[in-house]
């Protein structure tokens, strides 16, 4: 139990967040090296057997479920690695996790940002 | 004695430094952002610091999970712009100064201050991006560099009172310099942000001028903030503007704020800069 996990649509990189995605995260890493991101290019269920994760970190990365990735550990700084990969912006990723188009991501952010009324716990 | 005149507080935002190194800065979407600039620039240049400690984190470049140092002090002779996945941003060597910067890793020691030192380290946008914003793209960069490196991303960061602390700890430091250094400090990251969850795109525009606000006038109340209260109201990736008051605690007890500007959006984020002098 931690104060902070009445935050809504929030997953706070903790210990336990951090000791569950270490490999999840750590492949993601690997992808800031051009010969990594070429060898996952052309194998990318292969490419994933470096890295010991769990079968549904696994399913996660292949499916490209970023909500269940940052549930199963994922840090977003390190998912990014992942969306940068696939040539998608943190606005894109903003938008895949929180159920909007990029389009309508970037409106409401020029728009002022989502607001805190109504976020600020979900109890 | 060497001594820290004033300190800058600003964002770095990845996109800013994609809107210097590409030419964007006069488009609709960053021209509002980008006249707030103008002032610091013209502060920065007339302070003339000698040299400049950078408070800032790095985002997965040049540390990953495997070493994850709360307060990593670049003591080297110079820190390369990072690769951060497409070849290193297109910005000069920052050179470092390794004489105050051992000088300062003793001093904050001996203070108990339990430093990472760090002689070798690429430099991400988190320390390029800042740089960019207060010298625009200068063949070399006028002033070395000492970076201070907080861990954010690993939950929990060090407190915000822990960082003030550490400010001050860093002004005395300074000051027990024997040479006539001119320092600037400063703080980055923030503001207001959440990158992730459902969340994302998380602005609290009333936390931010409040911050803003109490970062000269109140800054021991913005040092007691605990950190569930900057994840509830700033956002997950909010929480890093505990190293503005890094730059807070190296200034005055009384400080003149110069200029200020607070811009939505830079991307996902709250843009904000604030220059203060000491008084």
């Amino acid at each position: 139990m931690h104060e902070y996990d009445d935050i809504p649509g929030t997953y706070v990189f903790d210990g336990r967040r951090s000791r569950e995605g270490y490999q999840l995260n750590m492949f993601c890493m690997s992808l800031i090296k051009e010969e990594n991101r070429r060898r996952f290019a052309t194998d990318q269920a292969g490419y994933l057997d470096k890295f010991p994760m769990s079968a549904g970190q696994r399913r996660a990365v292949l499916d490209r479920n970023w909500l269940e990735m940052l549930r199963l550990g994922g840090n977003i700084y390190y998912l990014y690695k992942l969306a940068n990969f696939d040539g998608h912006s943190m606005q894109f990723l903003g938008a895949a996790m929180s159920g909007v188009t990029e389009g309508e991501f970037r409106e409401m952010m020029t728009e002022g940002g989502r607001r805190v009324e109504g976020g600020r716990t979900a109890s | 004695m060497a001594k820290i005149v004033g300190g800058v507080g600003t964002s770095h935002v990845p996109a800013i430094g994609a809107a210097v190194d590409h030419g964007k800065t006069e488009e609709p979407y960053w021209q509002p952002l980008f006249v707030g600039y103008e002032k610091a620039r013209e502060w920065v240049a007339t302070a003339k610091p000698d040299v400049v400690i950078l408070v800032y984190n790095d985002h997965a470049t040049a540390f990953s999970l495997e070493v994850i140092p709360t307060f990593a002090l670049g003591v080297g002779e110079s820190f390369v712009p990072a690769d951060e996945g497409h070849g290193p941003r297109k910005v000069p060597v920052v050179k470092g100064h390794p004489e105050l910067a051992w000088h300062l890793a003793e001093k904050l020691i001996l203070d108990e201050f339990d430093l990472t030192l760090v002689n070798e380290m690429t430099v991400d946008h988190g320390l390029t991006v800042p740089l960019s914003i207060v010298c625009g793209r200068p063949n070399e960069w006028p002033f070395p560099v000492i970076p201070l490196c907080v861990n954010v991303i690993q939950y929990p960061p060090p407190t915000g009172r822990r960082c003030y602390k550490l400010g001050r700890a860093i002004r005395d430091a300074v000051a027990s310099f024997d040479e006539d250094l001119r320092v600037v400090v400063l703080g980055t990251g923030g503001m207001s942000h959440q990158l992730q969850g459902e969340r994302a795109g998380l602005i609290n525009e009333d936390f931010d001028r409040s911050f803003l606000d109490k970062l000269s006038s109140a800054p021991d109340a913005l040092a007691a903030i605990p950190h569930v209260e900057y994840l509830r109201e700033a956002g997950s990736e909010g929480i890093e503007l505990v190293m503005w008051l890094i730059m807070r605690g190296a200034l005055a007890d009384d400080v003149r704020e110069v200029h200020r500007h607070y811009h939505v959006p830079a991307s996902n984020t709250a843009a904000g800069l604030i220059v203060l002098e000491n008084a």
